[in-house]
């Protein structure tokens, strides 16, 4: 049993002519994965060679050692990984192109100009985090239905898993990680909505917790009611497992009321 | 998702050129395209992006007055923008609201108008490419006729497919009588035309997979409203399984015309319960000349919903969709 370095070229080719996405190339290529692959053959060539143990089923006692060798190159590989990940902690993989038709996409993101390598079928949710690296939004259900992927667009909240990247071209896209700055604060200081979900305990597990962030922030500006109802339906496009809502709906209600108490104080 | 290659096209001529090739779709809000495209429902070969029409000509995404009296709706004005648009509000209630009990905030923000008259059904056989279904593969079979059919339509169907239009705000347009502009290729003015909603979508019939009278390139730009002084009395009611972000069981689109407790002229739609947005005419007529009692929108609701059929699921439709109806109708004259 010999482990192979992935293909590089010519490129896999499904049934239907279609690219294979291809983990391992080019930029995904590290030259630790090359050396994982030598050490996982020189150990199983090194068992594989020593004499069988005195057991009475030879054939069974092959498999085990082949698991054995498995066990022991797997534990190598995963200490190699381990290492390079602390000797670069910066880097972050970035998944390699399928096809010719990929191109330069450029996204405005949190006030930064991004230019990505990307084919029209990446999504704008798949662009920022596994290719920008900005891991705010998440991808709860990838289809519209979970509100985890909320980003803004041009001040507008919108699902980033339901539009592709290049559609959103010239845009200014805001995710949670620029939030604050959006809002003009400054350093590590928090959005007041962020603060909100703090003080009110919005959020349990999180995850779902920078989609209704995003989602809130933008609803304290679309002219909804002031009812707690108002602010649930505002919201129904934001599903939290943990079932955070009392207070999630708690937070906006601050922000809407501190802000409606700022611009009486103003007036 | 299969690949495709983008097209960003500089004008609605190359827009509608480059749309009528095979294996092409156009997109705008994308909310459900996209979707479709990740469970490879759609596998379109090419994509033409109507958004950027939208910097080069305003108008195809705002909302404006018509000559008449009516409202012009550019087809890539996003649904929470025509839903909050002061006039829309006002003269025309029933399609704000509907609008409103759309989907969700986010994707209110991102749907055009257009997209939501086409968008596919939410059928979930349809949906998922392990089954028949004569609408994505036609021939291929119906699995919702013996499967699991609580969501599916008991007006318009045929025993080709029973499946649920989805559209909320398409129910309140056809109730108002508003029709389509469509730009097709070729030369204008003949590439242009004008189609009443209520005949924009087809009966399933024999064709399941034929969903709309559009022809390969052809384009929708705008929806216009025609003037409707007694909308101003119109609501959309629509019943579902939570009170928010799901789509309609049953719902009703309503307006009357109402003078000392008489019915003048009346306007009904239907929602959640028939193959394409669902006029009743013949519920209208049940209206119309008679006095406003609970009597009277019964009669309405047993008319709209003679010739329903309902499947192993779904027959409670039948009876919910009377009484979305009464109520709506009881709540209007109020």
């Amino acid at each position: 049993m010999r482990m192979t370095t992935p293909p590089t070229d010519p490129p896999r080719r499904d049934a239907e002519g279609y690219r294979v996405p291809e983990f391992g190339s080019e930029s995904h290529w590290d030259p630790s994965w090359a050396e994982c692959v030598r050490l996982y053959n020189e150990v199983a060539e090194a068992l594989s060679a020593s004499p069988p143990p005195a057991v009475d089923d030879q054939s069974s006692d092959w498999s085990r050692r082949q698991f054995v060798a498995t066990v022991v190159a797997a534990a190598l590989a995963i200490a190699l990984t381990r290492r390079v990940a602390r000797a670069e902690p910066a880097a972050l993989p970035r998944p390699a192109t399928t096809s010719g038709s990929a191109a330069a996409v450029k996204l405005r993101v949190n006030g930064r100009e991004l230019s990505l390598d990307l084919e029209p079928r990446v999504t704008l949710l798949d662009a920022l985090r596994e290719y920008a690296g900005i891991t705010g939004p998440k991808k709860g259900c990838d289809h519209g239905q979970c509100g985890a992927c909320t980003v803004h667009v041009n001040g507008r909240r919108i699902l980033s898993c339901l539009t592709f990247a290049v559609m959103q071209q010239g845009k200014e896209i805001t995710t949670i990680e620029g939030l604050a700055a959006s809002a003009g604060a400054s350093g590590d200081a928090l959005h007041p909505m962020q603060q909100a979900f703090i003080d009110h305990d919005g959020f349990q597990c999180g995850y779902c917790t920078s989609g209704q962030i995003m989602s809130a922030t933008a609803v304290v500006r679309e002219p909804w009611g002031p009812a707690d109802d108002d602010v649930r339906e505002a919201m129904s496009g934001n599903i939290c497992r943990c079932g955070a809502y009392p207070g999630i709906v708690a937070a906006i209600q601050a922000v809407r009321k501190a802000s409606a108490a700022d611009q009486g104080g103003r007036r | 998702m299969k690949p495709f290659d983008y097209t960003a096209p500089a004008s609605l001529d190359e827009a509608t050129r480059a749309g009528a090739r095979p294996a092409t779709r156009f997109i705008a809000g994308g909310t459900t395209l996209v979707d479709l495209m990740k469970l490879e429902v759609e596998t379109p070969e090419h994509l033409i992006d109507l958004n950027p029409l939208g910097d080069g000509d305003p108008s195809l995404g705002t909302v404006s007055e018509l000559p008449n009296g009516g409202l012009r709706i550019g087809a890539l004005a996003r649904m929470s923008d025509v839903a909050w648009t002061a006039n829309v509000k006002e003269r025309y209630p029933v399609l704000s609201r509907a609008l409103l009990l759309a989907a969700s905030g986010q994707i209110r923000n991102m749907a055009s108008m257009a997209g939501n008259l086409l968008q596919r059904t939410r059928c979930p056989y349809f949906r998922d490419t392990a089954t028949p279904c004569n609408k994505r593969e036609p021939g291929s079979g119906c699995s919702a006729m013996q499967g699991f059919n609580r969501s599916h339509a008991i007006l318009g169907t045929s025993e080709h497919c029973i499946a649920t239009h989805p559209s909320d705000p398409a129910v309140a347009l056809v109730a108002l009588g508003a029709s389509v502009r469509v730009r097709g290729p070729g030369a204008q003015p003949s590439a242009e035309r004008t189609i009443p909603i209520a005949s924009l979508h087809v009966l399933p019939a024999t064709r399941p997979e034929r969903e709309t009278v559009l022809n390969p390139g052809e384009v929708i730009t705008s929806i216009e409203i025609p003037p409707l002084p007694f909308a101003r009395r119109s609501l959309y009611l629509k019943v579902r399984d939570r009170a928010s972000y799901a789509f309609a069981l049953a719902s009703a689109a309503v307006a009357l015309d109402l003078a000392n407790g008489t019915i003048r002229d009346a306007r009904v739609a239907l929602g959640g319960v028939a193959t394409k947005p669902w006029r009743s005419t013949a519920a209208e007529r049940a209206l119309i000349g008679k006095r406003a009692t609970p009597a009277t929108f019964r009669a309405a609701a047993e008319a709209a919903l003679r010739g329903a059929v309902a499947h192993r699921d779904n027959a409670f439709k039948v009876e919910l969709a009377k009484r979305t109806l009464v109520r709506a109708l009881t709540q209007v004259s109020a």
